[in-house]
């Protein structure tokens, strides 16, 4: 089961490669992890996405738990919750392709954010399913290249990761 | 013209912070922290905190021979007492040596601060010389780890790391501290307390959980206790044995936990897993309610997990690492505190309820558990011709009266110590359960020996552990520290041979030990007392010797049997039922 797991952490040298060599020490998967520091700067906070058994997601939430630089962990896929993720594409923009990937980017609400005689670069926010279909959706040979922020999560209404 | 300084107390009296360097700032905090003895090697990345060192005589240096053994000795010292062990290394290769001891400490779960050197901060990452990423390198075998840029933020981490060591479930923290840091100045005052928002571990257990549990144990047929080294990290063997007494129930130790309850008292039913009695594993297996009690179900302890949960049974889990719980073996009533405040939860609940169980329920259980012990599952063949491992360990256990401090290295002759010698109390066996270090048991006995300088300790080895760290014999020397070495010699790396035995055909590849020196002259170049034992009848006069020459390190050198095996084994991967009792089951 693919779980969103979200962390305040120590924002301190190496505080990350203690959670990445968690996750590699123990074998448990990492398939995107994010981090930035909060408004307050002393604190990061990440969104790892990670799949597992339920006994292996207790296991991976006690052990990042016990992390001396971890503050705080939630399965923040427990609940309600929303994810959003950034895509940046450059493809090639030639031709009759120029127009199309134009009203492509508008049919998934992005935006050409650089042009080129040649090529644009796409900027597209949403869940990792409408990134995935944008993707699936345009010619892949016209894909130059792509890049993605990883998902950010954050629980609906009350449900606050705070200390 | 000349300004005397005013001596540091009237100025502490002022109030005025003392400037110091980062170098006295550590003596100073190691100071504060009561520290006896440090265990180190000196180097490059650490000359200043060693100038400082010799300005002073309250904290005592201990010179090793190897830094792994420096590691090693600071882990006997804590084990053998209720404190935070503490090594001193260089940078480099000074940690890349300490690795091993910290890792070996990490997976004991042993209270220790490590400090270590690193290059200047101008330095790192310029792959200067004797220069690697500590933090970096130790990091999957600390509880914490610090680099320490900037001498203001010292005694801070210092009394961050001793208190990070001791609480919550111990283990080893270290501390990198770049050179020029150490000779940095700034003002010094030791922090009277430390709080860390992202630490706070639980003491109290769930009174809740700790009823249900009560609950579960006052209608249990077929109950067991099972406790691990958490027992005696915790200090929490006189409650254990409170408990496991008022309850009336059978109770083992793991390899860890052994003092935890008392070894001849009849309730025991002494170690169970890999090499434990029939009656430990078999109750375990057939217990209905299991108490687990700072234990982790590890897979030298119940073999198969899907084997073992294979029967149906309640499971109460008690330990102050929730990581812990539900790992390996689904549990039914967790319970995360302290094992000291839990066990003296539940014995108070008892006590003021007045419940206890009914002794008829569980009298059927008793008798099976007899019937298994009636197997006599730790008996041997002696001999008159040859000298049998056990039997030397017997007879140690015989003079010194159950009461010395006993370290071991790794292989058969550290399953058999822990089977034969039957310890009534904590803190007396001092070996490597989790990460199996050969070389551990000379080092380790050092720091046990400086903690109880009157007491006796003894180091039970084999002629292929103990060349792991046989260097040591020369601190020995150093320091007049009169540890007896009872090595077990039987010419071979005796488990592999076991394992090669039994799993591989006979092959013994490369398990044969050729070209050992004589030990006992070995022992006499460091300066000590060797006495090589060919003779089954000079076994208890050579330990006799060993024990009345107060003042000597004696290395006793016993030809053992080579093709003796520990029994009873239950090999990786089976059940803890599926016994080999003897080479007749082979």
């Amino acid at each position: 089961m693919r779980h969103v797991i979200s962390l305040l952490l120590e924002n301190e040298a190496g505080a990350l490669s203690r959670v990445s060599g968690l996750f590699s020490a123990r074998g448990y998967n990492i398939e995107s992890l994010t981090v930035a520091p909060t408004e307050d700067p002393s604190l990061s906070r990440m969104t790892i996405v990670t799949s597992g058994s339920d006994d292996i997601i207790e296991q991976i939430t006690k052990q990042l738990n016990k992390l001396i630089d971890v503050v705080k962990v939630v399965d923040i896929s427990e609940a309600a919750h929303i994810e959003r993720e950034l895509m940046l594409v450059k493809v090639r923009a030639t031709g009759k392709d120029r127009e199309e990937m134009k009203r492509m980017a508008e049919i998934f609400r992005g935006r050409i954010i650089d042009v080129t005689d040649s090529s644009y670069v796409i900027e597209l926010t949403g869940t990792q399913d409408k990134l995935n279909s944008f993707v699936g959706a345009i010619d892949r040979d016209l894909i130059l290249e792509t890049v993605r922020s990883g998902v950010c999560g954050v629980g609906r209404g009350d449900r606050v990761l705070k200390i | 013209m000349y300004l005397p300084l005013p001596p540091e107390g009237l100025l502490s009296f002022l109030g005025a912070a003392m400037v110091l360097t980062g170098a006295e700032i550590v003596i100073r905090c190691l100071q504060e922290e009561k520290v006896e003895y440090v265990f180190g090697y000196p180097g490059g990345a650490v000359l200043f905190l060693y100038d400082e060192l010799s300005k002073q005589d309250k904290v005592r240096h201990v010179l090793v021979r190897h830094e792994q053994a420096a590691v090693h000795a600071a882990d006997g010292y804590a084990r053998s007492t209720d404190k935070v062990g503490v090594a001193l290394v260089t940078s480099g290769p000074g940690v890349t040596n300490a690795v091993t001891g910290i890792a070996t400490a990490y997976c004991d779960s042993i209270p220790m601060v490590i400090i270590s050197g690193q290059v200047p901060t101008a330095a790192i990452g310029q792959d200067a010389f004797q220069e690697v990423d500590t933090v970096g390198i130790t990091r999957p075998c600390v509880k914490h780890n610090f680099l320490v840029k900037d001498v203001r933020d010292i005694a801070s981490t210092i009394k961050k790391a001793f208190f990070l060591a001791k609480t919550g479930r111990p283990g080893p923290v270290l501390v990198d501290i770049p050179k020029d840091v150490s000779a940095h100045k700034c003002e010094y005052e030791y922090p009277k307390s430390v709080t860390l928002r992202s630490y706070n571990p639980i003491v109290k257990g769930h009174q809740g959980q700790i009823r249900k549990a009560l609950g579960l144990l006052l209608e249990a047929k077929r109950p067991m206790i099972y406790a691990g080294g958490g027992v005696i990290l915790a200090d929490a063997a006189d409650k254990l044995t409170k408990l496991t007494r008022l309850l009336g129930f059978p109770v083992t130790n793991t390899l860890m936990g052994l003092g935890g309850y008392p070894a001849t008292d009849r309730q025991n039913l002494g170690m169970l897993g890999m090499h434990g009695t029939v009656e430990a594993n078999m109750a375990m297996h057939h217990s209905d309610v299991l108490l687990a009690i700072g234990a982790r179900f590890d897979d030298r302890v119940i073999g198969n997990p899907a084997h073992f949960q294979s029967e149906p049974r309640k499971i109460i889990h008690v330990d102050i690492d929730p990581s812990s719980i539900s790992k390996r073996v689904k549990v039914d009533v967790p319970i995360v505190g302290n094992l000291a405040d839990v066990l003296d939860d539940m014995i108070k609940m008892l006590e003021s309820s007045g419940d206890r169980p009914n002794p008829a329920q569980i009298a059927p259980w008793w008798k099976q558990i007899e019937e298994w012990r009636g197997r006599n599952s730790l008996s041997y063949k002696n001999s008159t011709e040859v000298i049998k491992p056990q039997f030397v360990v017997e007879t140690l256990w015989k003079i010194t009266n159950g009461d010395a401090f006993v370290t071991s290295d790794v292989g058969q002759h550290q399953m058999w110590a822990a089977q034969y010698y039957k310890f009534d109390k904590p803190r007396r066996w001092v070996n490597s359960g989790g990460l199996g270090t050969m070389g551990f048991g000379l080092p380790a006995a050092m720091g046990v020996q400086l903690a109880h300088p009157e007491k006796p300790v003894a180091v039970i080895t084999g002629e292929g552990s103990i060349q792991m760290c046989i260097q040591e014999l020369s601190t020995c020397k150093q320091y007049r520290l009169p540890i007896k070495v009872l090595s077990l010699n039987n010419r071979y790396l005796g488990m592999v041979r076991q394992w090669q035995q039994f799993f591989h055909g006979n092959r013994y590849s490369e398990s044969y030990m050729d070209s050992l020196p004589d030990f006992a002259k070995l022992a006499e170049a460091y300066g000590h007392v060797g006495i090589r034992v060919e003779k089954p009848s000079d076994v208890e006069g050579a330990i006799r010797e060993a024990f009345s020459r107060k003042n000597d390190l004696v290395f006793l050198d016993f030809q053992v049997d080579p093709t003796e095996n520990v029994f009873p084994m239950v090999q990786g991967g089976k059940g803890l039922t599926e016994m080999i009792l003897s080479s007749e089951d082979l």
